[in-house]
Order: structure tokens, then C-alpha cells, then sequence
């Protein structure tokens, strides 16, 4: 077992509750409702140091690691509050981390963690490749010391809230490696100059207010110090990010799935009808309680994945199991506490709308259910590829 | 000059408490823990009291078992210096916590003692008054304001007190004993870079044989029963007919 009840991590659980306490269902509601962004509870979030938890300390963070990271988004979706809007920072940051050259780190992480720069974004979807990412059409090509970037990239979240965007590009083409996964790399891109010279911002309007984008590259040139890490090592470095994003997002819907719980359980402890609290009824108990008790389950892969990736083993299975584990199981939540409040789970004030809408994304991004079965299968399993 | 803070872990106050079922105490298995309200408050106003450059260290120090340097930690977090646990896996009763926290105040010399008036989980608001009378100093109980004239050790701490019907305001010659109330001010929260620099603060750990106090004990707990489910409403059509209940069947008029 992995010892996750300990002082360290509950004084983080504690902190980001009583900052999230400033910042109630109301709050979030209106958000909402305005089609916002939560400016004020990122501040809040970023000046208390929460954003920078995993820089190290001598570049002015708290050099904590994924375990902490995936405790303070959790507790933000448990709180009733939605981590999608700051998550970003938490996984990009291990790709400059565990990538990035000392002098990326130097000139970049003092100021992220100062709260003056924001790495939320990272660009690596298109629209006509989806998560067969090998066949990026996007590329940058080395012209002295410069790169030139053209192409199309397709749900890039949080553009408008970042400085910073971490990017996937191909830069030998396809034909010309040996195998798919080469010749891509990433970099790291200052949003406010390409925004000048040559990258168009799109917004994508959709379900669950969430603030994404669809970017166009047209000639955009970065300085040649952008590339992060080796030139066409770039798939590599990503994967490793990915399986934070995953671990991370598995935590997001745990805090979800347990903040389903208990407004469900509140909400069949207290309505009565028929002279006696709806939740004395099976039909309306054992939902909740399983939905529970996957959750719960569903949290155990995620400390194993936490654990692996601390500890620099490979995270990959376990990140992707928690990830559709926690997924799978935030949506019974939210479908067990969307019954349980019959009419009033459509009423906005009750809060249960809006989650849901939430949580639901987390069964198609940052990776679809359906990809994760067939990376368990052919992988885990040496099934055949199904594709 | 020191402040010193007295915290106590508590039942949260978000938690529904349950009775233990041969009724001997208040179940704690598993349950959530936290700091004593009163006493983040208390650990609130000597942090203001030390940024505004009345006081120069605030020492923090709670009594039970290991799992109170968590609530020292989290004192530690919000800004104290420094942490003194004395360890006991007692629950000791107010008396016994005063005589302890009296040897740490002769130990320290606080220009300063800051209490929660009461804990949340006994509600004994014993303690701070006890402490007074034991180190013979002046005491402002149930704090709705605190401000410090002169130094610490010389000056006078003017303490407004919540009272019946209104407000009084003492002035108390330092050193002396402060217990706070509710409204005295909004606790902060911690921050992160915080939180990791009080794993670093100092914590002693000292026993009750260490400060040469021998705990007894003069109250024994008989049973704790939860409060009776309260009785369904019932709707009256006149004023007539609540004046006749009210006089006939509650006969309270």
C-alpha cells in the first residue's frame, strides 16, 4: 500500500480547502453562467503557491511532485470548483521540468513561480490526426537560428489564460524517419509574441465552459532556444507528460466523484416524500453507495500511479487504468446524484448541472475511454491493434 | 518579546459527530481532526501582533498525542515560530491543561498568552481563566479586539470583551492572558511555500513528568448521549387556535 494519509499531504488537502472556501458554489455558478473564467481564484490559487508546487526550490516553487500536485486539483473539484482552468501548469510542468535545458529552467521557472508567467497551454491535437499523433501535419522547420511553424492545431485550452504554450510539431517529415514516433519536437512558445507574428487564435465555444481554442500557424517564426530537449525527440517527451496529465485528471475526477457523493447522500438524508427521507429507499441508497465504493477504488490506482511516477518507475499502465477508472467512475457519480435530485438536479443553484457537464468531459479528453481500452489491450494484453 | 499560542486538535467542526455506542464518549474512529477554531483565531491575532511589530517570536503549543503536530504544523504554517508539544496520550482535563501550560509560561515568560475561550469538542471555557489565576496574571476573556500599548513586557494590552448587552474594554498591565471569541478576526489561510517552510520549524516534544506536573484527575465522564431527535412541527390556521395550544396543551402562557 501506498501511505497517502499522511500529515504532508492532508496540510495540502487543508490549505486548498480553506483557499477554496473563498470561492463557493455561488462563485462558480456565475462563472458559468457568464461563460467566464475564474480570474479571481486563479490569482487566489497562483499567489498561495499552489501553481508552483512542483518547481523546485531553488527556482522559488516548493519542489513537491505529482502525488501533491494530483491533491491540490483534486481538493479544488471536491471543494466544488473546476481544476480544468489551472491543471494545464501542473503537466506542462513536468515536461520543462524533466526536459527542458538549465538555462529554459532559469530563465522561465523563477517567474512562473512568481505568478508572472503562466505555462497552461500545450499544443498538440490537430483536427484532421485527432490522437493519431504521429501523423501531425503541423511543422517547424529550421531556417538559421529560427524555426518556422505552419499548421492547424485543434482543442489547445487555456490560450487566452497563458503566457506560455508547450508545442508539437514535426520537424523531419514523416516519410523521411524510421519510425513514426521520430522526428517530432516540442517547444516552448511565447503566446503574446507568435500571437504577433503569424498564430491565430480561435475560440471554440462547447459544452462545458471551458476556454479552448483552435490555432492556426501561418509562418510563424520562433527562436531556434524554444526547442525543448533534442530535435525529434519531442513524442517522447509528451508521452511522459501525458502520464501526469492522465494521473492528474484520474485525481480531478476523484475530488469530483466524491463531491457527487455527498451532495447526493446529503440531499437523500434530508428530502422527504411520502413522510420519510428518500434515502431510506434502496432504489435510491445502493446507487450511491456503489458509486462510492468505485470511487474509492478507483483512488487506489491513482496513488499507485502517483507512487510509480515519483518514483521514476514507468507510470504508463497504472496512469491510464486510474485515469478510466476515476473517469468511469466521477460519471456514475454524477449520474447517481443527477437522480437522486430528480427535478432539482436540472436546477443550476443546485450545483449538480454544472459538474456533470464537467465531469463528463473526463471520458473523452485529454483522452477518450475507448483509446486507453485499446492501449490496455495491445499492451498490456498483446492483443492484436484494433486499428 | 514572545507571544505564546495554546491550540487544541478537535473534532472538525464540518463533521457530524456520533456517540460511541455503550455511550462512553464521542466516537473518533476516522474521524476528521482540525484545529480548534478559537484557537486559529488565537494564532491569527499573535501573527498580526508580530507583523505589526508588537511581538517578536510567537511560540504555539497544544497538548496530546503525536497527532497534534499536525495542528502545531498547521500553527507553523499560518506563521508561528516555533512548536512545543507535550506529550500525553491523556485527555487532560482543564485544571491538568492549565497547571501544564502555567509551567510553560514560566519557562517562556510570554509578555503575551493568547487562548481560544473554549474548544469546540468539551466546551469547558476553563482554561485561559485557570492559566490566570495559577501565573497571577491579568486576564481579558472572550477578545472581540486586542491592541498592545507600549512593549510587551511593560505595556498594556487594551482588550474589548463581548458581553451582555454590549461591549466592555479592559486595560490589563503586561504581561497578561487573552482568550479569543469569534469575532475578533478572520483567520488567513495558509499559503504553500509556508506549509513546506513549518516542516522546517523547530518542535520540541516534552512530557508532563518533563515540566514536573503530575496530571489527576477530579472529573469523571458518566455518559454521552446525543441530543433527541427533534419532534416534527405542526402548522396552526389562526392565531386563535397557536394562543389556545400555546396556553393549553405547551401551557407556556
Amino acid at each position: 500500500m501506498f501511505q497517502h494519509d499522511i500529515d504532508s499531504l492532508n496540510a495540502i488537502r487543508e490549505g486548498v480547502r480553506s483557499l477554496c472556501a473563498s470561492f463557493d458554489s455561488a462563485y462558480w455558478r456565475e462563472v458559468d453562467e457568464k461563460r467566464g473564467f475564474p480570474d479571481e481564484f486563479v490569482k487566489s490559487l497562483t499567489e498561495a503557491g499552489w501553481l508552483a508546487a512542483m518547481i523546485p526550490e531553488e527556482y522559488g516553487g516548493s519542489g513537491l511532485g505529482l502525488s501533491e500536485a494530483s491533491v491540490i486539483l483534486e481538493e479544488v473539484n471536491r471543494c466544488g470548483g473546476n481544476s480544468g482552468t489551472v491543471h494545464g501548469q501542473m503537466y506542462n510542468m513536468f515536461t520543462l521540468l524533466r526536459h527542458g535545458s538549465e538555462e529554459q529552467k532559469q530563465r522561465f521557472l523563477p517567474k512562473i513561480a512568481a505568478g508572472e508567467l503562466r505555462l497552461q497551454s500545450m499544443g498538440v491535437t490537430e483536427p484532421t490526426t485527432g490522437t493519431d499523433t504521429t501523423k501531425i501535419k503541423t511543422t517547424a522547420v529550421r531556417k538559421g537560428d529560427k524555426y518556422v511553424i505552419n499548421g492547424q492545431k485543434v482543442w489547445i485550452s487555456r490560450i487566452q489564460h497563458s503566457d506560455l504554450m508547450i508545442l508539437l510539431a514535426r520537424t523531419t517529415p514523416l516519410a523521411e524517419v524510421t519510425r513514426k514516433s521520430e522526428g517530432m519536437s516540442i517547444f516552448l512558445v511565447d503566446l503574446e509574441h507568435a500571437m504577433a507574428n503569424g498564430m491565430t487564435v480561435q475560440p471554440i465555444a462547447n459544452m462545458v465552459n471551458h476556454e479552448t481554442n483552435e490555432l492556426f500557424f501561418d509562418n510563424l517564426e520562433i527562436p531556434a532556444e524554444c526547442l525543448i530537449g533534442e530535435e525529434g525527440k519531442g513524442f517522447r517527451y509528451i508521452l511522459d507528460g501525458l502520464n501526469a496529465e492522465r494521473t492528474l485528471i484520474a485525481a480531478e475526477c476523484i475530488g469530483d466523484g466524491r463531491w457527487f457523493i455527498e451532495k447526493a447522500s446529503n440531499y437523500a438524508r434530508e428530502r422527504e416524500v411520502f413522510g420519510r427521507p428518500i434515502g431510506k429507499n434502496q432504489g435510491i441508497q445502493f446507487p450511491i453507495a456503489q458509486a462510492h465504493i468505485d470511487i474509492e477504488a478507483a483512488d487506489l490506482m491513482r496513488w499507485r500511479a502517483c507512487h510509480e511516477y515519483d518514483n521514476g518507475l514507468k507510470a504508463g499502465a497504472s496512469a491510464n487504468m486510474a485515469k478510466y477508472l476515476a473517469a468511469e467512475a466521477s460519471w456514475k457519480a454524477a449520474n447517481v446524484c443527477m437522480q437522486t435530485h430528480g427535478g432539482f438536479g436540472f436546477a443550476c443553484e443546485y450545483d449538480v448541472e454544472r459538474k456533470f457537464r464537467e465531469t463528463r468531459l473526463y471520458q473523452v479528453a485529454p483522452i477518450s475511454t475507448n483509446l486507453i481500452l485499446s492501449y490496455v489491450a495491445e499492451h498490456l494484453l498483446e492483443l492484436p491493434r484494433s486499428f | 518579546m514572545k507571544i505564546l499560542v495554546t491550540v487544541k486538535r478537535v473534532i472538525d467542526y464540518n463533521v457530524k459527530v456520533r456517540v460511541k455506542a455503550d455511550n462512553s464518549d464521542v466516537d473518533l474512529a476516522n474521524v476528521k481532526m482540525a484545529l480548534n477554531p478559537f484557537c486559529e483565531i488565537a494564532v491569527e491575532e499573535a501573527i498580526r501582533l508580530k507583523e505589526a511589530g508588537v511581538a517578536s517570536e510567537v511560540i504555539v503549543v497544544s497538548i496530546g498525542p503525536k497527532a497534534v503536530q499536525e495542528q502545531l504544523r498547521t500553527a507553523l504554517a499560518l506563521g508561528a515560530d516555533r512548536a512545543i508539544q507535550i506529550d500525553t496520550e491523556a485527555m487532560p482535563e482543564p485544571l491538568n491543561v492549565a497547571k501544564l501550560l502555567a509551567k510553560v509560561v514560566e519557562a517562556e515568560q510570554p509578555g503575551l498568552v493568547i487562548l481560544g475561550k473554549q474548544s469546540i469538542d468539551s466546551d469547558n471555557n476553563q482554561t485561559g481563566q485557570m492559566l490566570a489565576a495559577l501565573t497571577g496574571r491579568p486576564q481579558g476573556t472572550f477578545a472581540s479586539a486586542v491592541k498592545v500599548e507600549g512593549t510587551l513586557d511593560t505595556g498594556k494590552a487594551i482588550v474589548t470583551r463581548e458581553v451582555d448587552g454590549g461591549l466592555k474594554t479592559l486595560s490589563l498591565d503586561l504581561p497578561a492572558i487573552v482568550t479569543t471569541d469569534l469575532r475578533l478576526n478572520e483567520p488567513r489561510y495558509a499559503k504553500l511555500p509556508d506549509i513546506m517552510k513549518a516542516k522546517k520549524k523547530p518542535l520540541e516534544v516534552k512530557t508532563p513528568a518533563d515540566l514536573g506536573v503530575e496530571l489527576k484527575s477530579h472529573i469523571q465522564l458518566l455518559k454521552v448521549e446525543a441530543p433527541a431527535a427533534r419532534q416534527a412541527g405542526i402548522k396552526v390556521d389562526s392565531v386563535d387556535a397557536l394562543v389556545d395550544k400555546l396556553k393549553n396543551e405547551a401551557k407556556v402562557i
